[in-house]
């Protein structure tokens, strides 16, 4: 295992850096469309519980099933993995944005209508600072859950770890078979850990002290 | 003062003198104002005409539903009127980007309506950001309005809003609506939300600051002892926001209109003038006043020499600190500094029924009076009997 290790350091310490880029800018998207979404969804009852509807039945499709149906028009390679993944980190945010944007006292914005804030300053200066908190937690939930989730979408030669765990899988008993399915599987949950942590670090500087509990 | 207020009333060193009061606020005239909602058969405001003279303080009353708020919000555009004018001095503001407008016209609701997330100082500076001040502007402004509404700067400046009380938080809010100095001003239940005691003293600041700017005040409350007790003039309410009486509170009280307006001024009307009468209408005592570090033989000498059987001690800026009798100072060598968290003060714009009030929670049979220049006396018991005993006699006879 320890000489597994060294010998490929090159290659595990690419392949992570791989796989923590693809997860850091489709959470980095999906946070964007999300919040996107969420504007646009929170101010009707109907619109939000469809967004809601939507976020709870896209996390029950399969991971393995929707990139498989993702190959027939992008092929192989970094498109389907891609979309693959800022498709499922997106939902958890979406429903937490709404939610959050949702929870802001309505008489706080109608306080910022009142002194003359356009819709927008209101939305940038009010509404999404209060609803940060809460649309942080759905980003923390989405990057644990998408760090899994990009270890499949090795299986349409995306890029990452998740190579290791399939190439393990695909030759098991042969030389190094375990060795490397288990040092994809560690790496992934130990850049999970960390991940969470430097979110935990954004959380913290990101957050008015005036909201944090 | 600030220099936009200096403008607005072109003098900068003489202070309101006498009766001359300063007016910097702009009158609001409303025309035929009416707002329906769709699928509700009546109007909630149904054509409101209204004239509100510049630098008074009005007061809407009337039961909830009545569409007495309606009305305020529609004042700055918060509810777009479904017709009628709005005219804010000669200009007609119906047709105007409601952003700007309200702009120029402060907001108040209950609890201040602040955001958590910014400081004091932030919160307060945020209109005056939108018109674009240069930051050093803003951050005075910030300073003079928090030493405006008796919050010290230096502590309060950069506090987040959950670190306040709840009347810390009030008087926030009504800095920030005074930030970028707005000729109106609109107030929708602002003391709602706090204690007797504290709405009190909000109230008093409220007046104070009212005498001193002289804006055009438009305050919503449900309660009549508040109205009574703020309003240069109320306006009574029934449902469709129809103006039922508007009038003086000395009149309201004395003749109303309607059975309706009886109804809600209600029973104790003899006991209202009570709200109507200020402490500085009836007499003060004297006592003797000391400053505490002061020798006590001497004070207990002169209040003796007096006939005085109480002493009140002020601190070094003049603010009265405790209430000790003769008694007690002659077995001191020095007046001690000892702050007397319960000493019942009221100021002299205070109504009877806050003084009362204020006697009562402390269980004194007294209270200090402070005016601008410190102690102005201390008002008793007795004083609040009698005042109670001629508005009988007046409303029997």
């Amino acid at each position: 295992m320890w000489d597994y290790l060294v010998d490929r350091r090159g290659l595990i310490a690419f392949q992570a850096f791989q796989h923590v880029s693809l997860v850091v800018q489709c959470v980095l998207l999906a946070t964007v469309i999300a919040i996107g979404l969420a504007v646009l969804a929170y101010r009707s009852a109907k619109v939000t519980g469809l967004a809601n509807g939507v976020s709870a039945v896209g996390l029950t499709i399969p991971s393995f099933a929707l990139l498989g149906i993702l190959l027939a028009p992008f092929g192989f390679g970094i498109t389907p993995a891609v979309i693959a993944v800022t498709f499922y980190a997106t939902l958890p945010i979406l429903r937490n944005a709404v939610v959050g944007l949702a929870g802001v006292d309505r008489s706080l914005v109608e306080s910022a209508r009142g002194i003359g804030m356009s819709r927008l300053a209101t939305l940038r200066r009010v509404e999404l600072p209060l609803a940060w908190p809460v649309i942080l937690a759905g980003i923390r939930v989405s990057t644990q859950m998408v760090m899994g989730i990009a270890a499949i979408a090795a299986y349409v030669l995306g890029p990452g770890l998740g190579s290791f765990i399939f190439s393990g899988l695909s030759r098991l008993g042969g030389a190094n078979a375990l060795n490397a399915t288990l040092v994809g599987t560690i790496a992934i949950v130990l850049l999970a850990l960390v991940l969470d942590l430097v979110l935990v670090l954004v959380g913290r500087l990101t957050t008015s002290r005036g909201i944090r509990v | 003062m600030s220099d936009t207020i200096a403008a607005s009333t072109g003098d900068t060193t003489q202070p309101p003198a006498g009766n001359e009061r300063r007016i910097s606020g702009v009158s609001i005239r409303l025309e035929g104002v009416t707002k329906r909602y769709s699928g509700q058969g009546k109007p909630a405001v149904d054509a409101v005409d209204l004239d509100i003279p510049a630098g008074q303080m009005v007061m809407f009353v009337g039961p909830s539903g009545c569409g007495k708020t309606t009305l305020l919000k529609m004042l700055n555009r918060l509810v777009e009127p479904t017709s009628g004018k709005i005219f804010l001095g000669d200009e007609d503001v119906t047709g105007q980007d409601p952003d700007q407008l309200r702009r120029r016209i402060g907001y108040v609701i209950q609890a201040g309506g602040l955001f958590p997330h910014m400081t004091v100082a932030t919160n307060i500076g945020l209109v005056p950001g939108m018109l674009k001040w240069d930051k050093q502007r803003i951050s005075d402004r910030v300073d003079e309005l928090l030493e405006l509404v008796g919050l010290d700067p230096e502590v309060y400046r950069d506090r987040y809003p959950r670190e306040l009380s709840g009347g810390q938080q009030q008087r926030v809010g009504v800095a920030r609506a005074l930030a970028a100095d707005p000729p109106v001003l609109l107030m929708d239940e602002p003391f709602g939300a706090v204690d007797p005691i504290t709405r009190q003293r909000l109230q008093d600041e409220l007046i104070r600051i009212q005498e001193e700017l002289g804006k055009t005040i438009v305050f919503v409350t449900h309660d009549f002892d508040e109205a009574v007790k703020l309003g240069d003039r109320i306006v009574v309410f029934d449902v469709g926001a129809r103006v039922v009486q508007y009038d003086t509170p000395e009149a309201i009280l004395a003749d109303p209109a309607e059975e309706y307006v009886a109804d809600f001024v209600g029973a104790g009307a003899t006991l209202k003038q009570l709200t109507l009468t200020r402490v500085s209408d009836v007499e003060l005592i004297h006592p003797q006043v000391t400053r505490a570090g002061a020798d006590a033989a001497e004070v207990v000498r002169q209040a003796t020499a007096a006939g005085e059987k109480y002493v009140v001690v002020t601190d070094r800026r003049g603010r009265p600190i405790s209430w000790p009798s003769v008694a007690e100072l002659s077995r001191v060598a020095t007046v001690p500094d000892t702050v007397d968290e319960k000493l019942p003060v009221v100021g002299l714009r205070s109504t009877l029924n806050d003084a009362l009030d204020t006697m009562l929670a402390a269980s004194q049979g007294g209270v200090v009076v402070t005016g601008r220049g410190g102690v102005a006396g201390v008002m008793v018991v007795e004083t609040v009997m009698a005042a109670i005993q001629r508005t009988r006699e007046e409303v029997q006879g």
